[in-house]
C-alpha cells in the first residue's frame, strides 16, 4: 500500500485501469496516510472517508477501459470550491456550516472524469493570507517541518499532496495561492490562464484574478487535471471560448530551441541566497535540454505588490458584501435592527485579516480616494500587462523564483501584514496579467525545506509551461522526494 | 497618507463592520503602513494610460434566452439562519 502512495496520479490511474490496484485499495492507502499525519498537520476541514470508500466501490466496475487517465484516483478540494450538500466553509466562522445547494463546475468535471474526493482542505480564511494561519479551523503545518507553515492560501491542499494523503488537489490562485504553497511543500502547482477554468462555484475573493488549478506531484499530473477541468462554461461569463483538452498528450519534454527569459529584477535584493542558487540551477537544467536562457530587464517589480493589493482588496470588499447573515451562513445573536444584524454578524463572523482587506478595499474605492488608489492601480495594471507583452515578444517562457524565501515558521508572518504581502512579489504579477504559471520543486535549502521555481507563459501558453516543467522533471527527481522518504526506505 | 480612527470609523460603517474601540487604533496604524506603501505607485507616471479592468477583451457575453427551472425554494431556504415557510426572516426594516 505504501508503494501506491509514491505513484503519481497518472501512474496510479494506469495501475487502476490495468487492474494492478483497486480503487478501494488506493482510497484506503490515502485514508491510512491521512489518519497517520492529520493530527500533526491539520490539512482537512472536512474528511469524507466513508463517502470516498462507497464511491470507490461504485467506480470499480468502470475501471477497465475508462477514458479518463485519472479515473478512480483519490483527490481533495480546497474548501472554497462549492460541493453540493457537503459543507464549504472558506475556513471561516461565517460559513462554518454552509452546505451549498450546488457544486462548482470544476468539482463536477473532476467527478465526471471519475476522480473521487476524500474531503475539503484547509486554507487561509476566504483565501486571504500566505500561510494558512488565518483559518478559523486552526493552521495547517508543513509536512517537511511541522514548526513551519505550508504557505497559503491553498496550504491544506499542498500539505495533503506532499503528505501523501491524496494524489492531487484542486486549489485556487488569486495572487499565488496555488504556486507558493506548492513551492513551500515540494509539490507541483499550476495557475492556468485566466478564464480557462470556470469560476462557477468558486467562492469569490477577487474575481478578476481568481482561478482554480491543480496541485499534484508532477507537471504531467497537472496537465491531466487541467484537461478534465478547462473549457468554456456558460455559467461563468468570464470563461474563455478557447480550445480545451489535449495538454497531457502534447507533453513531449522536447524544449530544444525554446527561449526562456530570466527577469533580472526578480533575482536582486531580498531574494534568499539558497533560493537564487536553486532557481538558477533549474535554468541550467533547462539549458542542458536545449533551451536558450537569457537575462533581461523587467523594471516594474516595485509596483506589483501595491497594485495587486489595491485591486484584490477592492474586489474583495465588494464580493464579501454578500455575507450578511440573512440568506445562508452564520448569524450573530442579540441584534437590535437589520443594520445591527449585518454589523454584528460580519464583525464576529470574519477573521481579522479578512476585515483588514475589506476595510482596505472599501478605502481605495471610497469617494475622494478612488482616483488616487483604485484607478491608479488599474492604470499600472495596464503597464504591467504591456511589460509582459514585450517580454513574450522575445521569449517563449519566463523563469523566476516562486517566493523570496522557503517556508517561514508559524507565527512569524501574522504580526506584520505588510511583510507577508511583500513575500507575494513573484506570484502576483502573473494574476494581474491573467497568465499561466507553474511552480515546480527545484531543490532544498540547508534546513531541508523545499524550494520552488516558477515558469510563466503567455496567455493560453499553458501547454508550453507544462512541457518545460515536464522536461525539467524528466531530468531531475526533486518532485519525487517525500517528507517521509527516510521512514519509507 | 494619514489614517485616523475617524477614517477607520467611516470605512467600517461603509463596510457594515463595527470594530471594538480597543482595536481601532491598531487597525488605523496597520492600514496607514499599508496605504503608505501603496503610495509607491505615485512615483510612476501613468498620464494618458487607460485603466485596465480586464486583461482579455471580453464584452457582452450573450447566450440564447432559454427558460430553465430555478433552484428549488426549499433547498435555497434550507441554509438560512432564520426562515418561515417561503421567505428569509429579518428584523423589521421599514416602519
Amino acid at each position: 500500500m505504501r508503494e501506491l502512495l509514491e505513484l503519481s496520479a497518472l501512474e496510479l490511474g494506469a495501475a487502476i485501469q490495468k487492474g494492478e490496484a483497486s480503487i478501494a485499495e488506493a482510497t484506503q492507502a490515502a485514508l491510512d496516510s491521512m489518519a497517520e499525519h492529520e493530527g500533526s498537520l491539520n490539512c482537512f476541514i472536512t474528511q469524507a472517508g466513508e463517502e470516498a470508500l462507497a464511491r470507490a466501490a461504485a467506480l470499480q466496475a468502470g475501471a477497465k477501459g475508462a477514458e479518463s487517465p485519472l479515473y478512480g484516483v483519490p483527490m481533495a478540494l480546497k474548501d472554497n470550491i462549492c460541493t453540493r450538500g457537503v459543507r464549504t466553509t472558506c475556513a471561516s466562522k461565517i460559513l462554518g456550516d454552509f452546505a451549498p445547494p450546488y457544486s462548482a463546475t470544476a468539482a463536477e468535471r473532476m467527478a465526471q472524469a471519475g476522480a473521487l474526493s476524500l474531503g475539503k482542505l484547509n486554507m487561509d480564511q476566504f483565501a486571504m493570507g500566505s500561510t494558512t494561519e488565518t483559518s478559523f479551523f486552526g493552521p495547517t503545518r508543513n509536512p517537511w517541518d511541522t514548526a513551519r507553515v505550508p504557505g497559503g492560501s491553498s496550504g491544506g491542499a499542498a500539505a495533503a499532496v506532499a503528505a501523501r494523503a491524496c494524489w492531487f488537489a484542486l486549489g485556487s490562485d488569486t495572487g499565488g495561492s496555488i504556486r507558493q504553497p506548492a513551492a513551500y511543500c515540494g509539490v507541483t502547482g499550476m495557475k492556468p490562464t485566466y478564464g480557462t477554468v470556470s469560476r462557477y462555484g468558486l467562492i469569490a475573493y477577487a474575481s478578476s484574478l481568481d482561478q482554480i488549478g491543480p496541485i499534484a506531484r508532477t507537471a504531467a499530473d497537472c496537465a491531466a487535471v487541467l484537461d478534465a477541468i478547462q473549457g468554456r462554461d456558460p455559467r461563468d461569463a468570464t470563461s474563455l471560448d478557447a480550445p480545451a483538452g489535449g495538454l497531457l498528450s502534447s507533453l513531449t519534454g522536447d524544449i530544444r530551441g525554446m527561449k526562456i527569459g530570466l527577469p533580472a529584477d526578480c533575482f536582486g535584493e531580498g531574494l534568499d541566497r539558497e533560493v537564487r542558487a536553486a532557481v538558477l540551477s533549474a535554468a541550467d537544467v533547462l539549458k542542458a535540454r536545449g533551451a536558450q536562457v537569457e537575462e533581461f530587464a523587467f523594471p516594474l517589480m516595485d509596483y506589483m505588490v501595491p497594485t495587486y493589493y489595491i485591486i484584490a482588496c477592492a474586489e474583495a470588499s465588494s464580493n464579501l458584501s454578500r455575507f450578511d447573515g440573512v440568506k445562508y451562513g452564520w448569524r450573530a445573536q442579540g441584534y437590535e435592527d437589520l443594520t445591527d444584524l449585518y454589523c454584528k454578524t460580519r464583525t464576529q463572523g470574519f477573521g481579522s485579516e479578512v476585515k483588514r482587506r475589506i476595510l482596505l478595499g472599501t478605502f481605495v474605492l471610497s469617494s475622494g480616494y478612488y482616483d488616487a488608489y483604485y484607478k491608479k492601480a488599474l492604470q499600472v495594471k495596464a503597464l504591467i500587462k504591456g511589460a509582459f507583452d514585450q517580454a513574450f515578444a522575445k521569449y517563449d517562457l519566463l523563469l523566476t523564483p516562486v517566493s523570496p524565501t522557503t517556508a517561514p515558521r508559524l507565527g512569524e508572518s501574522l504580526t506584520d501584514p505588510l511583510k507577508m504581502y511583500l513575500s507575494d512579489i513573484h506570484t502576483v504579477p502573473v494574476n494581474l496579467a491573467g497568465l499561466p504559471a507553474l511552480s515546480m520543486p527545484c531543490g532544498f535549502d540547508s534546513a531541508g525545506l523545499p524550494i520552488g521555481a516558477q515558469l510563466i507563459g503567455p496567455a493560453l501558453g499553458d501547454g508550453a509551461v507544462l512541457n518545460a516543467a515536464h522536461a525539467f522533471q524528466l531530468e531531475t527527481d526533486w518532485h519525487k522526494r517525500s517528507p517521509y522518504g527516510k521512514e519509507a526506505e | 497618507m494619514k489614517i485616523t480612527t475617524e477614517l477607520v470609523d467611516y470605512i467600517s460603517d461603509l463596510s457594515r463592520l463595527r470594530l471594538p474601540e480597543e482595536e481601532k487604533a491598531a487597525m488605523a496604524a496597520e492600514l496607514e503602513t499599508i496605504v503608505t506603501y501603496m503610495d509607491t505607485l505615485n512615483t510612476l507616471d501613468t498620464a494618458g494610460v487607460e485603466p485596465m479592468s480586464h486583461v482579455f477583451p471580453l464584452k457582452n457575453v450573450l447566450r440564447p434566452d432559454q427558460v430553465v427551472p430555478s433552484a428549488p425554494r426549499e433547498e435555497l431556504l434550507g441554509g438560512a439562519p432564520e426562515r418561515d415557510e417561503e421567505t428569509f426572516r429579518v428584523p423589521k426594516a421599514v416602519e
